[in-house]
C-alpha cells in the first residue's frame, strides 16, 4: 500500500505564479508550500496530491476535475473551527501565508475514508434507492441516518462574525467575464467613453487566453490582455474575483467581490443596475461519460491546460487525451512542451477531420488505479474502433467532451434559448432583458470568433444606449485549434462500469438508465429522481452530458427539451454576505423615545412595543414593581411616557368631511378644543385602530391613532385621499415623533399639574373631560388634553420633542411629594383591562367587525364610511357572531388564562368565544377578565364554563370592566 | 428588482416603493350597490397574463400614488400615469 511518488511537476517558468514568493499553508494538518498566484488546488497539485476529497454519496476518492468555477470535486473548508467557511472550490481558493485547509466529506482524511464502505454498497444506492430501501415500516426511522450519512461540510458552529459590505453601482454598460470577447467589448466601451463596469471571476484578466497561449492582433495574447487592461484604466471600473451571481429584473445584476487577503474570507455585494448588459461568461467543458472517469488524475482537458498554463503545474508525467473535438488537442502539444509524454490521443469519431494519423480511434473502456491508499490512475484501457482492446499507461487522462454554454444568467434574466445542432450546445435565442450573449457563451468557441462576437456586442450595446461608436476595427486573434475549432456532440462510452455524468452528487450513466426504464422521459422528473444536476454547481458540467443520455435512451431528440433552468445564485455565497450590516442590533433598530435616557436612569425594563423601546416596568421585582405602579394611579398618580401613540395632522377645508368617511363615527359635530373616541374600520368593516381625535380648529384636526398604528393609518389616510377622494381639499401630515407625550394619571394627577405649573383653570368645571387646552405647563408650550386610557382622572401633556425630558423631569419633581410614581406599559394594559376598555389587537383579531365591539349605532349613520357597506351585509350582522363581552368569575381568585375557550354550562359542543384579556384587579379584589363570546351581548348574565389546564372554570357574562362603571372618577 | 420611475422623484428600486393592487377599481356606492356587487368590489381582481395595471406607492420616497402598467410576463413597465388618469392609449 505504499504511495507512488507524484510525477507532477512545477516548471521553472511561465504562468502567474511567483516562484520567488514562497508561501506556507496546512492542507489535512500536514505543512506545504506554494506559490503567490497558485490557488490552493495549484498548489496541492505541485505538492503531488491527487486525492481532494471523497465524493458526496458513494465517498469514493475524488481528485481534481478542473481548474476553475466549475469543479465538482474538491470542496474545501478552510480557515479555523470559529470562522471556519465550508464547501469552497480550492480551483477558488487563492493560497495565502498559514492558509488551513481540508476537504470535507471525509473521515479520517480524504485517502482512508471510512464511509467509504457505501462504495462497495452502490448497487444498492442507485437512483431512488431512498424511496425503495427506506420505506418499511416509515421513512422517519432512517432519515436522521441517512441524513448524517448524506450532505457536504460542517460549517461552524458559532455566529458568523463577519459583517460583510453591501454596494450599489450604475452603469451604463456592465460587461460579465474578462475573457477574449469580454475585453474586445470593454476595448470598445473603454474608447467610446460609456460608464462601464467590467467582472471577472478569477484574480486576472484574460479568461483561457491566459493559459491557452494564441495571438491577438499581432502580440502574444498575454501581451494584448496587459495592453487591453492598460487602456481600461481610469474609464472602466474593473472588478476582479468578482463572481455574477444572480440576474434579476430591469438589469439589476448582484456581483459578489472576494476580497483579496482577507483572513475571514469576507465578501463585497454589489448590486449593479446597468442599461446594457454583454454576458461573456464562456463555456464550460464537457467530460466525457465512461467507466471509470472519476478516478483521480482523470481531469477535463482544458483543467489540465490550465493547470500547465497558469500556474506551471504539470499534472503527471504521461498523458492520454481522450477528445472529440479539436481544441482539446491544443492540450497535447503544450503538454509535449512541458516535458510531458504523450501516451496516447485516443478519439471516438471516425477518421477525425484534423486527424494527423497519431491518434487511435477509439474510446477508453476502464481506469486503473494503483490499489487502496493508490487510487490514482495509472493505466488505461482502450477499445479501439476495431475492437481490438489495448492497455496504455497513463498518469493523467485528459477529456474532453465539448463545451456547454454558459447559460445560468442568461436564464435568469429571463432569456430563452434552446438546443442549438451547430454548436450542440444549448445558445442563447431571446433576449427579455437589455442584454447580450457574446463569445462562448453565445457559440462563438474559436478565439477569432469570441474576439469578433464581443466587439459586435459592444457596437450594438453603444447603438442602444445612443452613443457614439468609436472608429475601432475588431481584433484579430490565432490560436493553434482556432480555424478548427468545432462543436462536439456530447459523448458516452457503451461499456460495462460506473461511469459518472454528475460528479458532485454521485449520479452515473446507470442511474439515467434506471430511471428511463422505470418511465421517466422528461428531464424534470429524471432531475429530481436521478439528483442529476442537483449538487450546489447546479450541474455545471454534468446537465448535457445527463440529457443527451436521456435523448438517446427515450428517443427523443435533444432540440425537443428546454434545457435546465438556472436560480440564483450561479455559485454559493454566505447568508452573511446577503444581509449585510443588516444583522443583530442593526436587522430591525429598535426606536427610542425622546426621554429614553430618564427611562434607563429610573431602572425601566425597556422591551418592544411596536417597533419602540419602551419601559414594561421600572425597578428588578417584575410582579411587586407592577403592583406598586398600578396602585400609584388608583390611590395616587403615575407619570407615563405615552409620546409613541400615533398623531397625525388633518388641515384642510374638508378635513371634517375626510374624517367623517374614514371614521366609523361621526367627527363633523365636534367643536373646537373637544376630544372624541373614534373607531377606524378597513373596506371590509373589520375594526383596525381606535384613538382619540382632536379638533383644533374648523378645518384643523389631530388623529390619534395606536402607538403600533402610527405609520399603517397615515398611510392609508394619503391612499384614501390620493387614489379615490381626491376632490377633497386636505393634506395629512403624521407628527408623531414632532411631539412627546407625558401623561399624568390618578386622583392627584390635577394637583401634580397644578405643582408644576400650568397657566390656565384646571379644575373640572373650567377644564372637562374629553377636553383640549393649549398652554404654558411647568415653562414650556404644551397641550393638554384630558382623556383616559386607566379610568382615573388623566392630563396628557404634549410637548415639542426635544423637550420631552424638561417635562418628565418637572413633573416629576413636582409629583415627588404627591407619591407620583413611573408607569410602564404592563401596569397600564392593567388598568385599562379593569376599566373594560377595549385594546384593539388583543381583544380584537383580523375578523371582528364594528358590531361585534357594540357599535351597532353607527348604521345610523345616513353618510358613507370606509367599510359602512361591508357592515350591512347579514354575515356582518348576524347575531351568533364573537361579540366583546366582560367575564365574572363565580369560583374564586385565580386568573382566566387568555386564549382559554369557554362553553356554554354543561354542554359539550364546540367553542363559544375565548377569552382575550385577564388581570387580577387589585382595586376590585378579584379576577377580571375580557371576552369575545358568539352572542355575548344577549347573553348578558349567563354562566358559561372555561376550559383552562386547572380544569373548568364557571364564569358570568357580564359588561365589560367592572371599575367605577358610572365613570365618576373618569370625569372627576 | 424592478426599476419604477416615480413621476415625482425618478427611477429608483423597487424596495422604495409599496405595491398597491389593481387600479382602477371602481368603488360602488354604499347605498345603491347589491351584496354582490360589494363583493365584486371587495374581492374580484383581474390576474392577466400580460399587461397588469396597477398602483404603486413610493413608500420610502415622497409617498406619492401612481398608476403604472406592467407586464407580468416580462415585467416591462410599460406607463406611468397619474391617480385619476386614464391608461394611456394602447396599452392594453
Amino acid at each position: 500500500m505504499r504511495r507512488r511518488a507524484s510525477s507532477n511537476a512545477r516548471l521553472p517558468a511561465g504562468g502567474d505564479v511567483e516562484r520567488s514568493k514562497i508561501l506556507n499553508f496546512t492542507y489535512e494538518g500536514r505543512a506545504l508550500r506554494g506559490f503567490a498566484g497558485d490557488t490552493l488546488a495549484s498548489a496541492l497539485l505541485a505538492n503531488g496530491v491527487s486525492v481532494f476529497g471523497r465524493s458526496f454519496k458513494y465517498h469514493r476518492p475524488r481528485g481534481l476535475l478542473a481548474a476553475g468555477v466549475e469543479e465538482p470535486n474538491a470542496l474545501m473548508a478552510v480557515g479555523s473551527r470559529s470562522a471556519r467557511r465550508v464547501n469552497v472550490r480550492a480551483t477558488e481558493i487563492e493560497l495565502e501565508e498559514g492558509l488551513d485547509a481540508a476537504p470535507v466529506n471525509c473521515w479520517p482524511s480524504a485517502r482512508f475514508d471510512l464511509a467509504s464502505i457505501n462504495d462497495v454498497f452502490s448497487r444498492f444506492l442507485s437512483a431512488g434507492f431512498y424511496y425503495k430501501s427506506f420505506m418499511w415500516p416509515s421513512w422517519a426511522l432512517y432519515e436522521p441516518m441517512i441524513r448524517r450519512a448524506a450532505g457536504l461540510g460542517v460549517p461552524s458552529s458559532t455566529p458568523d462574525r463577519s459583517i460583510h459590505d453591501n454596494l450599489y453601482a450604475h452603469s451604463d454598460l456592465l460587461i460579465v467575464g474578462g475573457g477574449a470577447a469580454g475585453l474586445a467589448a470593454a476595448r470598445v466601451a473603454a474608447a467610446a467613453g460609456a460608464r462601464t463596469i467590467l467582472v471577472e471571476q478569477d484574480v486576472h484578466l484574460g479568461g483561457a487566453l491566459r493559459w491557452r497561449g494564441g495571438e491577438v492582433a499581432g502580440v502574444s495574447a498575454r501581451a494584448w490582455i496587459d495592453e487591453v487592461e492598460a487602456g481600461l484604466e481610469a474609464r472602466v471600473r474593473v472588478l476582479t474575483r468578482t463572481t455574477a451571481l444572480g440576474y434579476f429584473d430591469h438589469n439589476e445584476v448582484l456581483l459578489s467581490e472576494r476580497i483579496a487577503g482577507d483572513a475571514e474570507g469576507r465578501t463585497r455585494l454589489w448590486r449593479v443596475r446597468a442599461k446594457q448588459v454583454i454576458l461573456a461568461v464562456g463555456a464550460i467543458e464537457r467530460p466525457i461519460v465512461f467507466p471509470g472517469n472519476d478516478r483521480p488524475n482523470v481531469m477535463l482537458a482544458s483543467g489540465v491546460h490550465r493547470y500547465l498554463g497558469q500556474y506551471g503545474v504539470r499534472v503527471g508525467r504521461r498523458l492520454a487525451l481522450f477528445a472529440n473535438n479539436e481544441a482539446a488537442h491544443d492540450l497535447a502539444r503544450a503538454y509535449a512542451a512541458a516535458g510531458g509524454e504523450i501516451a496516447a490521443i485516443i478519439d471516438p469519431r471516425s477518421a477525425p477531420a484534423g486527424g494527423d494519423g497519431s491518434r487511435i480511434e477509439g474510446e477508453i473502456i476502464a481506469t486503473e488505479g494503483g490499489g487502496v491508499g493508490d487510487p490514482a490512475v495509472r493505466a488505461i484501457l482502450v477499445r479501439g474502433r476495431d475492437g481490438a482492446r489495448t492497455r496504455i499507461e497513463a498518469d493523467v487522462v485528459a477529456m474532453s467532451g465539448g463545451w456547454s454554454a454558459s447559460l445560468e444568467l442568461f436564464r435568469q434574466s429571463g432569456g430563452r434559448g434552446g438546443f442549438d445542432n451547430d454548436a450542440q450546445a444549448f445558445l442563447p435565442a431571446h433576449s427579455v432583458q437589455a442584454e447580450q450573449s457574446a463569445g462562448a457563451c453565445n457559440g462563438a468557441l474559436g478565439l477569432e470568433q469570441a474576439l469578433e462576437d464581443g466587439h459586435r456586442a459592444a457596437l450594438a450595446a453603444l447603438g442602444r444606449l445612443n452613443l457614439k461608436t468609436p472608429e475601432l476595427a475588431a481584433p484579430s486573434g490565432s490560436s493553434a485549434s482556432a480555424a478548427r475549432a468545432a462543436a462536439a456532440r456530447a459523448h458516452r462510452v457503451a461499456a460495462k462500469g460506473r461511469a459518472f455524468v454528475d460528479f458532485q452528487n454521485d449520479v452515473t450513466a446507470s442511474d439515467i438508465e434506471l430511471a428511463v426504464r422505470e418511465g421517466f422521459r422528461s428531464p424534470e422528473h429524471v432531475k429530481r429522481y436521478t439528483t442529476l444536476g442537483m449538487a450546489p454547481d447546479q450541474g455545471k458540467t454534468s446537465n448535457l452530458n445527463g440529457l443527451a443520455i436521456l435523448a438517446d435512451l427515450s428517443g427523443a431528440a435533444l432540440s425537443s427539451f428546454k434545457g435546465p433552468s438556472h436560480r440564483f445564485p450561479y455559485t454559493p455565497i454566505a447568508l452573511g454576505a446577503l444581509s449585510g450590516l443588516e444583522r443583530g442590533a442593526l436587522a430591525r433598530p429598535y426606536r427610542m423615545m425622546a426621554c429614553h435616557d430618564a427611562h434607563v436612569a429610573l431602572g425601566a425594563r425597556l422591551e418592544e412595543y411596536g417597533s419602540w423601546l419602551r419601559p414594561a416596568f421600572y425597578g428588578v421585582d417584575e410582579k411587586a414593581a407592577i403592583e406598586a405602579e398600578i396602585d400609584a394611579v388608583r390611590h395616587r398618580a403615575g407619570i407615563f411616557d405615552a409620546s409613541p401613540l400615533g398623531k397625525i395632522e388633518v388641515k384642510g377645508p374638508d378635513a371634517a368631511k375626510f374624517l367623517d368617511r374614514v371614521y366609523a363615527n361621526t367627527m363633523s359635530t365636534l367643536k373646537p378644543g373637544r376630544l372624541r373616541y373614534g373607531l377606524m374600520l378597513n373596506e371590509f368593516g373589520i375594526v383596525i385602530d381606535d384613538g382619540v381625535t382632536a379638533r383644533l380648529s374648523e378645518d384643523e384636526f389631530l388623529v390619534g391613532t395606536t402607538g403600533a398604528g402610527a405609520e399603517r393609518i397615515s398611510a392609508m389616510l394619503e391612499e384614501w385621499l390620493q387614489c379615490e377622494w381626491r376632490e377633497l381639499d386636505v393634506v395629512i401630515a403624521p407628527v408623531t415623533q414632532a411631539w412627546g407625550v407625558v401623561t399624568l394619571s390618578g386622583p392627584k394627577a390635577r394637583a401634580v399639574l397644578v405643582a408644576a405649573g400650568v397657566d390656565f383653570d384646571v379644575s373640572p368645571e373650567a377644564f372637562p373631560h374629553m377636553h383640549l387646552r393649549a398652554g404654558v405647563v411647568a415653562g414650556l408650550n404644551a397641550r393638554v388634553a384630558r382623556v383616559s386610557f386607566t379610568g382615573e382622572v388623566s392630563f396628557e401633556v404634549s410637548v415639542a420633542a426635544d423637550v420631552t425630558g424638561v417635562l418628565w423631569r418637572k413633573l416629576s419633581e413636582a409629583g415627588a411629594s404627591l407619591g407620583l410614581k413611573p408607569v410602564g406599559i404592563e401596569a397600564w394594559m392593567h388598568l385599562r383591562t379593569e376599566k373594560g376598555f377595549l385594546h384593539i389587537g388583543a381583544d380584537t383579531d383580523g375578523t371582528t367587525n364594528a358590531l361585534d365591539v357594540g357599535w351597532s349605532h353607527v348604521l345610523k349613520r345616513k353618510s358613507d364610511f370606509i367599510g359602512r357597506r361591508s357592515l350591512m351585509r347579514v354575515a356582518d350582522q348576524a347575531d351568533d357572531r364573537p361579540q366583546f363581552v366582560g367575564l365574572e368569575l363565580l369560583d374564586g381568585q385565580t386568573l382566566l388564562p387568555v386564549g382559554s375557550h369557554l362553553r356554554e354550562a354543561g354542554a359539550d359542543g364546540p367553542s363559544e368565544g375565548h377569552v382575550t384579556s385577564s388581570v387580577y384587579s387589585r382595586v376590585l379584589v378579584r379576577p377580571v377578565a375580557l371576552a369575545m363570546v358568539r352572542g355575548g351581548r344577549r347573553r348578558m348574565g349567563e354562566i358559561v364554563h372555561v376550559k383552562t389546564k386547572a380544569g373548568t372554570r364557571r364564569a358570568r357574562i357580564v359588561t365589560p370592566g367592572g371599575y367605577d362603571l358610572e365613570g365618576a372618577r373618569l370625569e372627576a | 428588482m424592478l426599476l419604477i420611475s416615480c413621476p415625482w422623484c425618478g427611477p429608483r428600486g423597487e424596495s422604495e416603493f409599496v405595491f398597491g393592487g389593481e387600479a382602477h377599481v371602481t368603488r360602488p356606492e354604499f347605498d345603491a350597490a347589491s351584496d354582490v356587487e360589494w363583493g365584486a368590489y371587495l374581492y374580484d381582481r383581474n390576474n392577466p397574463k400580460g399587461v397588469n395595471l396597477e398602483r404603486w406607492r413610493h413608500a420610502h420616497g415622497c409617498r406619492q400614488w401612481f398608476n403604472v402598467a406592467r407586464s407580468t410576463t416580462s415585467h416591462e413597465i410599460i406607463a406611468v400615469y397619474a391617480m385619476g388618469e386614464a391608461a394611456p392609449e394602447g396599452v392594453r
